[in-house]
């Protein structure tokens, strides 16, 4: 490659709000029904029905809009934009073209490179399609309309982003924002936050952007990164071979790790954008807009200050409690019960994070809750378990959720007080481990430890560590 | 002699976007037919529209909202009940996609 | 004897609730009158099935009896314009894509109606998807006027005026969306009201022009026409333009008093292009108004003219978008072996709609299209909001604009279809009233030559139902419902 290209890329970025209710009628939202079972005449586009604004995805728009720096837009309306596609009911959308919600606003994100502001062209409302499902052996395909209808809000950035760090920094500071907001829980396996990537190429210097294509299905991190590498590559192949990219939508496909055009002589690409005659205008009052505004939740860059102040805990567990707003919560809520924050912040830091891993899920997934949580740290601080049965309890709890208070008693699993027992253990354990005690008297201070881990296997670990060492060390003379 | 002139391609371009499929006995028609329609719309450009907002909706009515409370049961039946075609409680289409 | 179908609603009602006559008589009497007439009119799509009407009718009578009914429309026989849904009773928009569906759901305005007993006989004729101005549009062939059956019923609730003015049922619904209630009524001789934007929920009306459609009552008289507004009007929280009014009493504007009453006559109401007869027989109902002490005055409404292509670049916009959902998917009509599915939308929807609907679904798309939104949809909508503050300026001075419904009277079949520009001309006093969301009712005021008959139409300030009501009313008084000449030459045979 002689000449050095810079890539500059925008997103478009769907979240699926958490609300009970589509946006547009009173059918639930829940994930995972059976097909159709979450549909009513206004989700299948019957003839003759008509769609209420649902008032809760106003407010989560217009929050994710002030979290975001944007301008409300007081008067706003809704749009149709019209296109053919079986998994669009009405063969229309009903979004935001001329007044959306929210615009020009901007997050800032740090990357290797530092610190900087990606703009926020826009955010509009606009409802989800059904899903398609395909049948490989009669080439047919199968409409389901449950998600059809689940209120959407759609994020535009502005062409500032230049890498696929940049990129990922940027949604991972959106997802946040969202998910400390609760206006969605932002999962990109399962498809509630979606991004579309806009990118285009230019020559290192030039001031006009390139032409740009519009990359869609990127439900990873790692198919984000892919694809921007992958689409990078292709258009500079073109421009190096004097070709033209030509401006179109493309499909990546991360198994083949290359995309292709989606594009058909079906598709128009105009979509008939006009008022949206059924919905009547939304205002957003001064008073309405101070309401979304006061119920704005602590963010996480507030909240690492705080954390720093008041808890002086380690940066470094700050930055892992607060990456996830479910971890945040259960720390605050769990100190509020009146455990010390190092220790909370190390259940969550160490077991906690180690589980998560282990299993394979997400922190919004976590089950257990910080009462019990409180009651576990409780048992170890009265000296009624040891570290080691603690952390048993604790892989039972992450998974069932169980009381460890009431857990401890039926199992029989609290240490075992009294001296005379632990004493007669660990008077056999000296008496048949000799070697052992000779290394120890011979100065190799590691044979306390085995004698230690013998009597812990012997007491089936209900024993208090500090008493054994003591009481070896007494022993042992 | 109408004014406007809608070619084959606007037809063809138009047929696209409302799926319509014409015969070309009927394009004939359609292209006479919305020649001068348009012919006769752009009457409106007599008039000085330039000091007047828009108008979508007559009345100044706003904020028409929901609670977001699920009322909705199961309807699949009910839903389906008109479906063309149907298979394993969905709408059954020619493949989407190639 | 008599049949009960020559009785308006209320006077039915009436003695329905006196115990009478039965809700079967009443329901029986309106299928006999069914069963002769449709062979000549064609006012229905689809007849209720007859056990169905009666075990309705039987429900309703027990309703009335135990006293739980007490509405002046139970047990009265109504037809539905077949673009109101209606629960297990086929819906078709007079459409082949519609051709077999049912819906899983009523109409509010349908629901209400039932809620005061109605006895629902049949969906009844109209234009395709409401699009023509003569009922010669149905996939389900034309609809005859029952006062010639040469000429058509006029549109697009042609269906629902024949029925009434051929006494098939005692009063019907139809909708409005740039004069299909008023202009048919006008052919038909009889009284239709169509009521101000959001007055009637749109619930289940299958949608033409979203902003303009709305719901309104067809019966012999004003009376019947009030009291049913009032049956079928609600603040509706499924239909976000529904208005939620301080006042639904129409029948309180039943009261023959116009003093007073300062009533416009707009000169550009009266030019170039109205029949002589009919502005003769308007005029003169605007005198017995007059007369009754009622203050007229001419004046210039202005952009009478501009109304027309405004509207026909909206309502063919939001119809090319409304209609997309008739595409073979969840509903309707599917054209076999289309192959992939874009060519099974396509081959779908050309077979299954109309060349009128296809005509305005081209239209609406192209308006819309990239390049010309601006030119001619936003324009149109900007002329709109000048034609309400036309109507706005109106409406300082008088209580009600009086006019012709129609430039003619009812033309003869197959002489409209031909020339779609100088079809549409025929709304031209209709349709700004759509446009403004203004409330309009359409008067018999006499016959032509020909023995047709011809309608006064007056338009209120919107939300003034009760002065149109009222200024009607006066007038009705003044003159006996004329029957269609039909049946009082017995025409329609022996029954």
């Amino acid at each position: 490659m002689s000449k050095q290209y810079e890539t500059v890329i925008g997103l478009e970025v769907h979240v699926e709000l958490a609300t009970k209710t589509k946006i547009f009628c009173s059918c639930s939202t829940e994930f995972g029904g059976e097909p159709n079972t979450h549909t009513c005449p206004v989700c299948t586009g019957m003839p003759g029905s008509l769609p209420v604004l649902n008032k809760q995805v106003v407010e989560y728009a217009a929050a994710v809009g002030l979290a975001t720096g944007c301008q409300i837009t007081q008067y706003c309306k809704f749009d149709r934009k019209n296109y053919f596609y079986p998994d669009n009911p009405q063969n229309y959308q009903i979004s935001q073209l001329y007044l959306p919600i929210c615009r020009n606003g901007g997050v800032e994100i740090e990357t290797e490179n530092g610190k900087k502001i990606v703009g926020i062209h826009e955010i509009h409302m606009e409802e989800d399609a059904g899903k398609l499902i395909h049948n490989e052996w009669d080439d047919t395909s199968l409409v389901d309309f449950n998600r059809s209808g689940v209120p959407l809000i759609e994020i535009v950035s502005e062409p500032d982003m230049r890498s696929a760090e940049e990129v990922i920094a940027y949604l991972e500071k959106l997802r946040l924002i969202i998910q400390y907001l609760g206006a969605s829980d932002c999962k990109l396996q399962e498809g509630s936050m979606r991004a579309d990537v806009n990118l285009s190429v230019r020559e290192a210097g030039q001031e006009a952007f390139g032409t740009r294509t519009e990359m869609k299905n990127l439900n990873s991190f790692r198919a984000i990164a892919r694809a921007i590498e992958g689409e990078k590559n292709r258009q500079i192949d073109i421009l190096e071979s004097g070709g033209k990219v030509v401006q179109e939508t493309r499909r990546w496909d991360d198994n083949k790790e290359c995309s292709y055009a989606m594009r058909s002589k079906e598709d128009a690409q105009d979509y008939r954008y006009f008022p949206e005659p059924d919905l009547v205008p939304v205002v957003i009052s001064d008073q309405w807009l101070e309401e979304i505004r006061k119920k704005q939740p602590e963010f996480r860059d507030e909240k690492r200050a705080r954390y720093k102040e008041e808890y002086g805990i380690p940066d470094y567990d700050i930055d892992i409690i607060t990456s996830e707003k479910r971890l945040a919560d259960i720390f605050e809520e769990t100190i509020a019960l009146g455990c010390k924050p190092k220790e909370v912040s190390n259940w969550l830091m160490v077991e906690t994070m180690r589980l998560l891993k282990e299993k394979e899920t997400d922190a919004s997934d976590i089950r257990f809750s910080p009462a019990h949580l409180a009651a576990l740290i409780g048992l170890v601080e009265q000296g009624k378990i040891n570290r080691t049965v603690a952390k048993g309890v604790f892989e039972v709890m992450f998974t069932e959720d169980m009381d460890p208070v009431s857990y401890v008693e039926e199992k029989g699993l609290s240490m075992v007080q009294d001296e005379g027992t632990l004493r007669s253990t660990i008077e056999e354990i000296v008496k048949n481990n000799p070697q052992s005690v000779e290394d120890y008297k011979g100065g190799k201070k590691k044979a306390l430890g085995f004698l230690v881990g013998q009597t812990m296997k012997a007491m089936k670990g209900k024993a208090d560590p500090a008493m054994v060492n003591q009481i070896l060390l007494e022993i042992l003379g | 002699m109408a004014k406007n002139v809608i070619t084959d391609e606007v037809i063809e371009y138009v047929g696209i976007l409302a799926k319509l499929e014409l015969s070309d006995e009927e394009k004939e028609r359609a292209k006479a037919d919305m020649a001068g329609m348009l012919d006769y719309i752009d009457m409106l450009g007599e008039l000085d529209t330039s000091q007047v907002e828009p108008m979508s909706h007559v009345f100044p009515v706003s904020n028409v909202f929901r609670e977001d409370v699920v009322e909705n049961g199961d309807n699949r039946e009910a839903m389906l009940a008109n479906a063309p075609e149907r298979e394993e409680g969905c709408y059954k289409v020619p493949r989407t996609f190639e | 004897m008599e049949s009960l179908m020559s009785l308006t609603a209320t006077e039915l009602g009436k003695r329905i609730q006196a115990g009478e006559v039965s809700v079967r008589e009443a329901a029986e009497a309106s299928l006999a009158a069914i069963e002769a007439r449709e062979p000549k009119v064609h006012s229905f799509v689809t007849a209720a099935d007859r056990e169905t009407v009666l075990k309705r009718a039987d429900q309703v009578q027990r309703q009335i009896r135990e006293g739980s009914l007490k509405s002046p429309l139970a047990g009265v026989p109504v037809a539905i314009k077949d673009n109101m849904c209606t629960e297990g009773m086929r819906t078709t928009c007079s459409s082949r894509i519609l051709e077999n569906f049912i819906p899983p759901y009523t109409a509010q305005a349908v629901v209400n109606l039932e809620q005061a007993g109605a006895v629902i006989v049949g969906k009844a004729n109209m234009d395709e998807f409401a699009m023509g101005s003569t009922t010669e549009t149905s996939y389900f062939g034309v609809t005859r006027n029952p006062w010639n059956p040469e000429h058509v019923p006029g549109g697009s609730s042609g269906g629902s005026c024949a029925a009434v003015a051929a006494e098939e049922c005692s009063y019907a619904l139809g909708s409005d969306t740039g004069g299909s209630i008023r202009q048919p009524s006008s052919f038909c001789g009889v009284t239709g009201i169509k009521p101000t934007y959001g007055t009637v929920s749109r619930y289940g009306l299958i949608a033409y022009g979203s902003s303009l459609d709305q719901i309104g009552p067809i019966a012999k008289d004003v009376t019947d026409c009030a009291v049913i507004l009032e049956a079928i009007a609600s603040h509706d929280k499924k239909d976000s333009t529904s208005i939620a009014r301080e006042d639904y009493r129409f029948t309180e504007g039943l009261v023959d008093d116009v003093k007073g009453m300062r009533i416009g006559i707009p000169r550009d109401y009266f030019g170039e292009g109205l029949d002589p007869e009919v502005k003769a027989s308007v005029l003169a109902a605007a005198k017995v108004l007059e007369e009754k002490g009622a203050c007229l005055e001419e004046f210039d409404l202005s952009l009478v003219e501009y109304a027309i292509p405004a509207y026909y670049v909206i309502a063919s916009a939001e119809a090319s978008s409304n209609l997309a959902r008739f595409d073979g998917v969840k509903y309707g009509y599917r054209a076999e072996d289309a192959g992939g599915l874009h060519q099974m939308y396509k081959k779908t929807r050309s077979e299954g709609f109309g060349a009128e609907v296809k005509r305005r679904i081209m239209l609406g798309s192209f308006v819309l299209s990239s390049g010309y939104y601006d030119a001619y949809y936003l324009k149109a909508l900007r002329t709109k909001a000048l034609i309400k503050q036309a109507f706005d300026r109106a409406f300082e001075k008088y209580d009600l604009i009086l006019g012709p419904a129609a430039p003619t009277t009812a033309p003869r079949l197959g002489e409209s279809l031909g020339d779609p520009i100088k079809m549409y001309l025929g709304d031209i006093y209709t349709i700004s009233v759509n446009l403004a969301g203004l409330p309009g009712i359409s008067v018999p005021c006499g016959l032509d030559g020909k023995g047709l008959p011809i309608g006064m139409q007056l338009i209120g300030d919107c939300f003034q139902e009760k002065k149109l009501i009222r200024a009607a009313y006066a007038y009705q008084q003044t003159r006996s419902y004329e029957r269609c000449a039909s049946l009082k030459k017995g025409a329609f045979g022996n029954e």
